[in-house]
């Protein structure tokens, strides 16, 4: 890899991937730094590319930062959170039944069927389960799941596993449904969910979303110039605010990793990550 | 926080219309301002947590307070904005309310509007006031409105009436001859239409309803021609090699000169003549109304002209050139068609008897001197001297538009 590109990773989930990271390309090269990228079809191929050295700076989901985290630990390495969106901070899932629903407890959810998001939904099924789970329901067992396993491998980028789930309440298919807190309020006003027509029954703690993911050691220097850069970014900006509006933030903060402990006692509950964590470490233990 | 600002959503969500509440609170309001909401919606914890979120602003739920939440506005708060700039005036009038030179990045934006930095720039092709603005513009553009007819209740479509089977021929080519001049007429207005800064919005307005003036031309001319004959009468390559050098011309200036002053001015003689002469009450009234037009094109392709000439030093001496040009390209083609004029001597003469074919040649002859006379006025009006204006009318298309 030549040295003074910074190339990033980041996963398509959506068409609009490639506007954004070309615009991105766009903006950071007018800024000096050179700026490329690639994509990846899954987090876990992005994921063990990174490790393979494809590329310096990863765009990673919560889990694909727990990945990463677990495999650089293993290898001896360290992993860091560079930086992410204001918008990655300190969001909530909730579960959400009928505004007629009998249910008014998470316990009355006993026996009943949970519509979830993708398997690998930080959002819309790990944190909101393990949030049920804690409360003493144990998923599959206590309540029946639905998953809206679109795109996996995307970690529940793509809203669709929601929006189904949403439809999938809404039509009286399940009893209770998982979404972001953000996406109830756009769903309702979309018509989605007709408005008033649901009733928030639980609410996670909150937890932090994406992150700009890099391996100690890896173009150190490149990457402080891509945080620095990135965090002078102001929406003001004309040229760089269409890309923060299709990024959905309002401005860059510094990475920080406390907001992940909620989805890294999900994940220890339901051992999500665990057989994909050995399997990389054993790739990279090979001679 | 700042004079205790506080917003009443009594029990509406923020999925039922409160976030144009909460909008309308915190407008105005800058970084580190608060804003204390009242309201008992059961997911409004939920969702102004997240509707926060989403436009950077912080939201906390203090114990114990009578306000269900309080919003700390975010550092990026109406950045959006900061950089917008007004486009001008909405009054035409206020000095300054036009711009010499309006950025493209205005775009369709109402003219006045505050307009967002970082809109696209849009490709007009006609930016410069000087070329584009007349203050007579706004003030024919609301004369046009008022005077728009229906074509179905405006002309006596009934009208009783008999002509010589000759005659009737005549008055269809003259008609067929109008609907292929109106046709350029109304292309002509219609592209600079579309390539005109929108900024100009009331010289926009004015060539989209004179290529609406000229589709109301085109149908009562067509339906006339109908009235009593199955099909239109003959084109010429001639008359359409002129028509074209019109239609072709991608300057406005030289568009509308060769167009409204030029062709339209010879046009209002041709229409009189018609209203004056024509053998029926059908002609006689398309020809008058399409006549009224007529007069308001030519009234705003002088003005344009004379601002943009009194502007522009060089400009007169631009459409001289243009229709030098013209002649020259034209030349090789008969002008005026054999039937075209034959007909206009019929219809002015009414039947084949010599006497009357005798008188209605005198009239024709007369018309083509009245459309020099009103070309010369009209180019006098522009600045050009008498034996400037002699010249160039003479050079003007034999075939009239």
């Amino acid at each position: 890899m030549n040295n003074s590109t910074l190339t990033l990773g980041a996963v398509a989930y959506d068409p609009k991937v490639v506007t954004i990271w070309d615009g991105f390309q766009r903006w950071f090269r007018a800024h000096e730094l050179d700026f490329d990228y690639v994509l990846y079809t899954s987090y876990e191929r992005q994921v063990a590319g990174h490790f393979r050295g494809e590329f310096t700076v990863a765009w990673n989901s919560p889990l694909a930062w727990l990945q990463t985290e677990r495999v650089a630990a293993r290898l001896g390495r360290a992993a860091r959170a560079v930086a992410m969106r204001d918008t990655d901070q300190d969001l909530t899932s909730v579960v959400v039944v009928r505004a007629d629903s009998p249910v008014t407890s998470i316990e009355q959810l006993r026996g009943r069927t949970v519509a979830v998001g993708a398997a690998d939904s930080p959002q819309a099924t790990l944190l909101p389960l393990d949030h049920l789970a804690a409360a003493g329901l144990v998923p599959e067992v206590d309540f029946a799941v639905r998953r809206f396993d679109l795109l996996v491998g995307k970690h529940g980028d793509h809203v669709g596993g929601e929006r189904d789930a949403a439809y999938a309440l809404a039509t009286g298919a399940v009893d209770a449904a998982c979404l972001i807190d953000g996406n109830h309020l756009s769903f309702s006003r979309d018509g989605t969910l007709p408005p008033g027509a649901t009733r928030v029954l639980a609410q996670t703690a909150p937890y932090d979303h994406c992150c700009f993911t890099a391996l100690a050691g890896d173009d150190d220097a490149l990457v402080e110039r891509f945080a620095a850069l990135l965090l002078g970014q102001r929406h003001a900006d004309p040229a760089v605010r269409p890309l923060m509006d299709l990024e959905g933030l309002r401005e860059w903060r510094p990475g920080r990793t406390s907001g992940f402990a909620p989805l890294a006692r999900a994940v220890a509950r339901f051992g999500t990550i665990d057989a994909f964590v050995e399997e990389l470490v054993a790739g990279h233990a090979r001679p | 926080m700042t004079g205790g600002a506080r917003v009443a959503l009594g029990d509406l969500g923020l999925d039922e219309g409160a976030v144009v509440a909460l909008k309308h609170a915190l407008r105005g309001k800058q970084p580190g301002d608060t804003l204390a909401v009242e309201g008992s919606h059961p997911a409004l914890a939920v969702h102004l947590r997240a509707w926060c979120r989403a436009r950077g602003d912080a939201v906390s739920f203090p114990a114990g307070s009578d306000a269900a939440a309080v919003i700390t506005v975010g550092a990026s708060h109406e950045d959006r904005w900061r950089d917008a700039a007004r486009a001008g005036h909405a009054d035409p009038m206020i000095e300054g309310a036009i711009d010499a030179h309006p950025p493209r990045a205005w775009g369709l934006a109402a003219r006045g509007a505050a307009v967002e930095a970082g809109s696209p720039a849009f490709d007009f092709a006609l930016v410069d006031r000087d070329a584009a603005w007349s203050d007579e513009a706004p003030r024919l553009y609301a004369q046009a409105a008022a005077a728009q007819w229906d074509p179905a209740t405006a002309i006596p479509w009934g009208a009783e009436f008999a002509l010589d089977g000759a005659v009737e021929d005549a008055v269809v080519q003259v008609m067929t001859y109008l609907v292929e001049n109106e046709t350029a007429a109304l292309m002509v207005p219609a592209r600079f239409a579309a390539t005109i800064h929108p900024h100009f919005r009331e010289v926009m307005q004015l060539l989209a309803i004179q290529a609406a003036d000229e589709a109301r031309h085109i149908e009562v001319f067509s339906r006339r021609m109908r009235l009593r004959r199955d099909a239109p009468g003959l084109s010429t390559a001639g008359g359409q090699a002129s028509l074209k050098t019109l239609v072709d011309a991608s300057d406005f200036a030289e568009a509308s000169f060769l167009l409204s002053v030029l062709g339209e001015g010879s046009f209002l003689s041709l229409l009189w003549f018609l209203h004056a002469e024509g053998p029926d009450e059908v002609t006689r009234e398309v020809a008058r109304r399409a006549a009224q037009d007529e007069a308001r094109h030519v009234a705003f392709g002088l003005a344009h002209l004379a601002s943009h000439a009194r502007h522009d030093p060089t400009l007169r001496e631009r459409l001289g050139a243009a229709i030098e040009r013209r002649h020259a390209g034209l030349q090789h083609t008969a002008g005026l068609n054999d039937e075209v004029h034959d007909a206009l001597v019929l219809l002015a003469a009414g039947s084949m008897a010599p006497a009357a074919l005798r008188s209605g040649t005198e009239r024709v002859q007369r018309l083509v001197g009245e459309m020099d006379t009103g070309r010369r006025l009209r180019l006098r009006r522009l600045g050009y001297s008498d034996d400037e204006a002699r010249a160039l009318s003479a050079l003007h298309t034999r075939n009239f538009m």
